[in-house]
């Protein structure tokens, strides 16, 4: 009898075990990412397990490597929260010189990329060393609590960004770090999410393969800081895409004239001009989106600052060179 | 054959690092140790080091960038100063935490404000505490020589600490002396191949290097590296005899000059220990019983040294380029410290001098010791801590 190959591969590099919240998004990230990294590996070197990861500190790290234990099966180092990619850089460099062929693995957070780790990423992304840097965005610092990022959207609740007579949450629009990567005309840069697993998998397959620097933004839900249902996850993060909050895409070589779209689903209507997407009627408003979490509960309170929201997000959509129609709910 | 070349302290530091063959080396320029990777850059544009340079865009990635590398397994080289030193205040400590043998070359500078780039020794002083081994040059051969010897100590396999090799900002960076290149071979013969046992970043065997310590464990962790600077004591001793038989030149973690008879003992580091030996020689003519002593190894401490110092004396002076500001200069508290529970113990006395790259003169050291003589008579000490070469007219 046949047997169908699985659609990725079934060898682990994050094992079980790991003490990450139930529900976390950013836990399926890089399980997902792992695997597709391997794959890529087996596919370009003939050796699945020719990559070595170096991670910032943040939620991720701290629920992997809880000395004694480690859900790492793959060589895996930590060192502090701003300079994964720095490290990276160090690794990258030394293996050239041990002759070892594969690749290097940045991870970060949000908090690690967006804000400490700036610089870090810029200076390894100018210098072109061969690693792929994933950052797992799920909005906020959570590793320390749920503190506002400069990746935190607009209006979201933190505790650092509360809600108050005079406050209604975050007060500025959400930092887009793909495209700052991408600046620095990167062979590859790319925007994932987990709701969406063979795109997220091939994306990072392609990352992987690249010579030279790549970088990969992946969304992740956070039960926890998002104030979710455990069980809601994918299906928040599917209405993040379908709603245009998240818009997938990918950058080659700092081509801003041929960003690539990815249809959002949802029952969205894409058009395109000799191929490229100029507009994108989305149905479903952002609403959808922001009623399933809590972070998002006061801003029913303040429809304004949901319009707010909404423009900032059609502002995003056009530096994508895409023009977003974004409904309003029915009355 | 060894060659002798006229060179500054900056080149003589590229130099070792050029023989000890690292793999990686990352770094930003500062002053005044700008030229060690202007001259590393050349060597390895030349190929005459087949070593990665990572051209990085802060000192903090320069040492991260180290981290990686040496977690990777491979020998890496740096080199930093002042404001560059103290950017990498969290990743130092780190370093020495993952017990990676990294070595680092500083011209030592003042730190800011204000901003100044010349000599004091307050950015080594200030990381004393990060479980990095620390040397201090008096010349331009000692920063080749004890580069090398950084090395030897920190990748044994007793010690695993990462280590710095001071060098005094433009009174050595800057100024052109003799100095003996050894011969490749010999560094060979005296460093070996770094092959790294703890860490690697080796897919054929993963493992997780820098994990979270609960306090379960975080305790053990800190005094493994405790135990691993107190090993080094031994180990930089076995390693300077080591060095003396390849290379024919001595040196001791604590260096001293006409002390056997000496009542008035001047302690001091790096560069201004020349100052120091030529103005005992002329107290000497004066007729006063005057030694002098240079710290050559400041981490670990030179405990034992320190105290068979004491014994010899009747009153011990530092001078000491740096400040702990609240108490007094680092390397007297130190050495108070070590003294405390001995029964006899000298008459000790504080100088902070020198701050910034003021000169160190003959005048300033008389007034050092006038004031240390006048404890020597009294037999007491009123004051710890004394500030020479004040300008008081514009205090």
């Amino acid at each position: 009898m046949a047997v169908r190959k699985p659609p990725v591969t079934t060898r682990e590099y994050w094992a079980p075990g790991h003490a990450a919240c139930a529900g976390c998004g950013c836990a399926t990230a890089l399980r997902l990412a792992t695997k597709a990294f391997s794959e890529a590996m087996e596919e370009k070197y003939g050796d699945p397990n020719a990559f070595a990861i170096a991670q910032a500190t943040g939620c991720m790290e701290v629920v992997s490597a809880v000395f004694p234990y480690t859900s790492w099966k793959a060589p895996w180092i930590h060192v502090a929260f701003e300079n994964a990619a720095a490290v990276a850089s160090g690794i990258e460099a030394a293996w050239k010189k041990l002759g070892r062929k594969g690749k290097i693995l940045a991870i970060a957070g949000d908090g690690g990329t967006a804000d400490i780790g700036m610089q870090a990423l810029s200076g390894m992304l100018e210098r072109w060393h061969n690693v792929v840097y994933l950052m797992y965005d799920n909005e906020a610092y959570m590793n320390t609590g749920i503190q506002r990022s400069s990746s935190t959207p607009y209006g979201a609740w933190t505790t650092t960004s509360p809600p108050g007579k005079l406050s209604i949450g975050e007060d500025k629009p959400k930092k887009w770090v793909a495209l700052i990567a991408a600046a620095h005309q990167i062979p590859y840069v790319a925007t994932a999410s987990i709701a969406n697993p063979f795109d997220f998998i091939k994306k990072m397959k392609k990352a992987a393969k690249v010579d030279g620097p790549a970088f990969v933004q992946v969304h992740c839900t956070c039960p926890t800081g998002w104030r979710t249902p455990l069980e809601k996850g994918i299906e928040i993060a599917r209405l993040a895409i379908e709603t245009g909050i998240w818009p997938l895409f990918e950058i080659e070589n700092g081509d801003f004239h041929n960003i690539k779209i990815q249809p959002p689903g949802g029952g969205a209507k894409v058009h395109r001009e000799g191929g490229r997407v100029v507009r994108i009627e989305f149905k479903k408003p952002i609403e959808e989106y922001l009623k399933l979490q809590g972070r998002f509960k006061h801003l029913f309170k303040s429809p304004e600052a949901i319009d707010q929201l909404r423009e900032q997000i059609k502002a995003m959509w056009k530096v994508l060179g895409v023009e977003a129609i974004l409904p309003k709910p029915e009355e | 054959m060894p060659i002798r070349k006229v060179m500054k302290a900056n080149e003589a530091a590229a130099w070792a690092a050029k023989l000890a063959k690292p793999k990686v080396i990352a770094a930003f320029p500062i002053t005044p140790s700008t030229l060690v990777p202007e001259k590393i850059s050349e060597f390895v544009a030349n190929g005459e080091l087949d070593a990665e340079f990572i051209k990085v865009e802060s000192e903090h990635s320069a040492i991260s960038a180290c981290v990686g590398a040496a977690a990777a397994g491979v020998r890496t080289f740096t080199a930093t100063a002042s404001q560059g030193l103290a950017l990498m205040h969290e990743i130092l400590f780190i370093a020495a935490g993952m017990r990676l043998p990294i070595v680092m070359a500083i011209g030592n500078r003042a730190l800011s404000a204000p901003i100044n780039i010349w000599n004091d020794w307050q950015d080594t002083i200030s990381q004393r505490d990060t479980g990095w081994i620390q040397f201090y040059a008096e010349n331009n051969q000692e920063a080749l020589d004890l580069i090398l010897i950084a090395y030897k100590v920190a990748e044994d396999e007793r010690v695993l600490l990462p280590a710095m090799v001071g060098f005094d900002a433009f009174i050595l960076t800057h100024t052109v002396e003799p100095v003996e290149i050894p011969d490749q071979e010999v560094v060979d013969e005296f460093l070996g191949e770094y092959e790294p046992k703890h860490a690697y970043l080796d897919p054929a065997r993963p493992i997780t290097q820098g994990t979270l310590a609960f306090p379960a464990h975080y305790m053990e962790a800190r005094y493994k590296v405790w135990e691993a600077m107190e090993r080094a004591k031994e180990v930089i001793d076995e390693a300077f005899a080591e060095f003396e038989k390849r290379f024919g030149r001595k040196y001791q973690k604590i260096e001293e000059y006409r002390t056997d008879d000496a009542e008035m003992i001047f302690v001091t580091m790096g560069s201004l220990a020349g100052t120091l030996k030529e103005w005992v020689d002329k107290k000497r003519e004066e007729g006063y019983k005057v030694g002098a002593a240079k710290i050559t190894v400041y981490r670990p401490f030179p405990v034992e040294e320190i105290k068979a110092l004491a014994k010899k004396t009747k009153v011990l002076a530092f001078i000491e380029k740096n400040i702990t500001i609240g108490l007094y200069g680092a390397v007297f508290t130190d050495a108070s410290a070590t003294l405390i529970n001995e029964k006899e113990k000298p008459l000790m006395l504080d100088f902070i001098a020198g701050l910034g790259g003021r000169d160190v003169t003959f005048e300033q050291l008389d007034e050092a010791f006038s004031i240390t003589r006048r404890a020597l008579e009294e037999g007491k000490v009123e004051k710890p801590i004394n500030w020479i070469g004040l300008r008081k007219e514009i205090l």
